[in-house]
């Protein structure tokens, strides 16, 4: 496969309440962006512990990204303050390990944000092309 | 000292005060010591020790005496006492269920380094201040204490207790400590460098879970990596993504929570460094969010259950950290 071939998997954590909502009106916008984001809605960013992370990673991911509302905004009030310290926790861990620091972000997207949807998966995706296939934690038994 | 503690351990087993006494005992070799219960005054005379090589850290072995209708004495030396406060805050353990003695601890010695020195055939090891005496079948040697203590020892960060009903010996005092140091060597390094740095080091564990089980902040009944669904349970790991997802978990789960206490790296018999894994999570937590110490007082609330309104955002870490 070369270069210029490359198509990235990415999976993308949405919130229900906002991100996930901004994924429908990106959708509905008729925005584009690469249909190899695969969505998995959640309840709430806080829903997403590591260990989802890395499962991702585990089953063919090559980017991982957690969607949920703007800080303040967390339907639950308070769950995305969770979720941002522990996902700045993980991706600091990821980085130590030497795990490229670019294949995981997290974006607060709300559900007015259709655009900002469409254009942080575009961006996320350019990114993580550039990067090439997710080596470093890989799990060659579920390579198809 | 261990003189001082058996008396009053069986005086405190006699007055019926307690019931059991949790201490260290020794093996068939001086310096293989193994955590012990007492329950006569007997058996305290014939098998209770603390020396130097008194390293396991008692205060996780309250944990199955809790709920029983009687008091049990357990000895903690100040790392110890940190756990024990940390696993108090987190309703682990029923405090009224011990008698904590709060012991002076001055450096416990690591028998690896003696015997990477090429010490074979030891018969027994004596410590008595700065000197550590090993007699061997093929002779004797005298060491320097601080070179052939446990690593952990070298980088203690206090000598004061958090925790105790009552203390022997004289309080101590919280440490500086060079602790960080290897983090910050790592953080330094490439990302390539790393990756192959950590490859080396986590490719070689065996997954017998004996730095989970040693570790007082891993208390909970039903562990993550018992599970049967999560296809790594009760198993060595088949590839590099289930070390790196073993160690990054394991760590993860105590972050914030983990005291420093060292068990983890002393029972591994791999020698993976895994308090690299945990310093990393408390020198971010450290930066990110404010000092804090595990198990420094009761009722402390852990930082990865909290938060504030202007935390950084997880792009910190793209940007480049602190
Ligand atoms: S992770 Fe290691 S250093 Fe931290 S509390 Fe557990 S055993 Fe102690
Ligand atoms: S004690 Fe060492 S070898 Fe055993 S599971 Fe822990 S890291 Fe792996
Ligand atoms: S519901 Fe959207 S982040 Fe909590």
């Amino acid at each position: 496969m070369s270069m210029n071939e490359f198509k990235p998997k990415i999976v993308a954590f949405c919130c229900n309440w906002c991100s996930y909502a901004g994924a429908d009106l990106a959708g509905t916008n008729r925005l584009n962006y690469p249909a190899d984001v695969k969505i998995i809605r959640v309840p709430c960013s806080c829903r997403v512990n590591p260990m989802f992370i890395l499962r991702a990673f585990q089953r063919g991911a090559d980017g991982v990204i957690l969607c949920g509302c703007h800080p303040g905004d967390c339907h639950y009030t308070t769950g995305n303050y969770y979720a941002r310290r522990r996902m700045t926790m993980l991706f600091s861990m990821l980085d130590y390990l030497g795990i490229e620091k670019e294949r995981t972000r997290v974006e607060w997207v709300s559900a007015a944000e259709g655009a900002k949807f469409a254009a942080v998966m575009n961006d996320f995706v350019k990114t993580v092309t550039e990067l090439g296939e997710n080596k470093r934690l890989e799990d060659l038994r579920c390579k198809k | 000292m261990q003189e001082v503690m058996k008396k009053r351990a069986k005086e405190l087993l006699a007055s019926g005060e307690v019931t059991r006494v949790i201490g260290w005992k020794k093996n068939e070799f001086d310096y293989d010591i193994t955590p012990a219960v007492f329950e006569t005054a007997e058996a305290i005379d014939r098998d209770f020790v603390y020396d130097d090589f008194c390293g396991p850290n008692l205060s996780k072995f309250t944990f199955q005496h809790q709920k029983n209708d009687t008091k049990t004495l357990v000895f903690l030396k100040p790392c110890d006492t940190y756990s024990m406060t940390q696993m108090v805050t987190e309703h682990r353990v029923n405090r009224d269920a011990l008698y904590i003695i709060g012991i002076p601890c001055f450096g416990k010695i690591d028998i690896e380094k003696i015997k990477a020195d090429g010490m074979t055939g030891i018969l027994s090891v004596t410590s008595e201040g700065a000197d550590v005496k090993v007699h061997t079948l093929y002779g004797d040697k005298t060491y320097v204490k601080i070179d052939v203590m446990a690593e952990r020892c070298l980088a203690c960060k206090s000598k004061y207790h958090t925790i105790y009903d009552e203390l022997i010996g004289e309080e101590g005092e919280v440490m500086e400590t060079d602790r960080f140091d290897q983090v910050k060597e790592l953080e330094a390094m490439t990302p390539d460098q790393r990756f192959e740095f950590w490859r080396g080091e986590l490719s070689r564990c065996i997954r017998c879970n004996a730095c989970r089980n040693a570790c007082p902040a891993c208390t909970c009944e039903s562990c993550v990596f018992d599970n049967p669904e999560s296809g790594i349970a009760q198993k060595a790991a088949a590839d590099s993504f289930e070390e790196n997802m073993f160690h990054i978990i394991r760590a993860f789960h105590v972050a914030g929570r983990c005291t420093d206490c060292g068990e983890c790296s002393r029972v591994c018999p791999q020698h993976i460094p895994l308090h690299l894994l945990n310093r990393k999570f408390i020198s971010d937590i450290n930066g990110y969010y404010g000092e804090y110490q595990a198990g420094e007082e009761v009722g402390q609330r852990a930082p990865l259950v909290n938060f504030t309104k202007e935390d950084v955002e997880p792009d910190v870490v793209a940007k480049g950290g602190k």
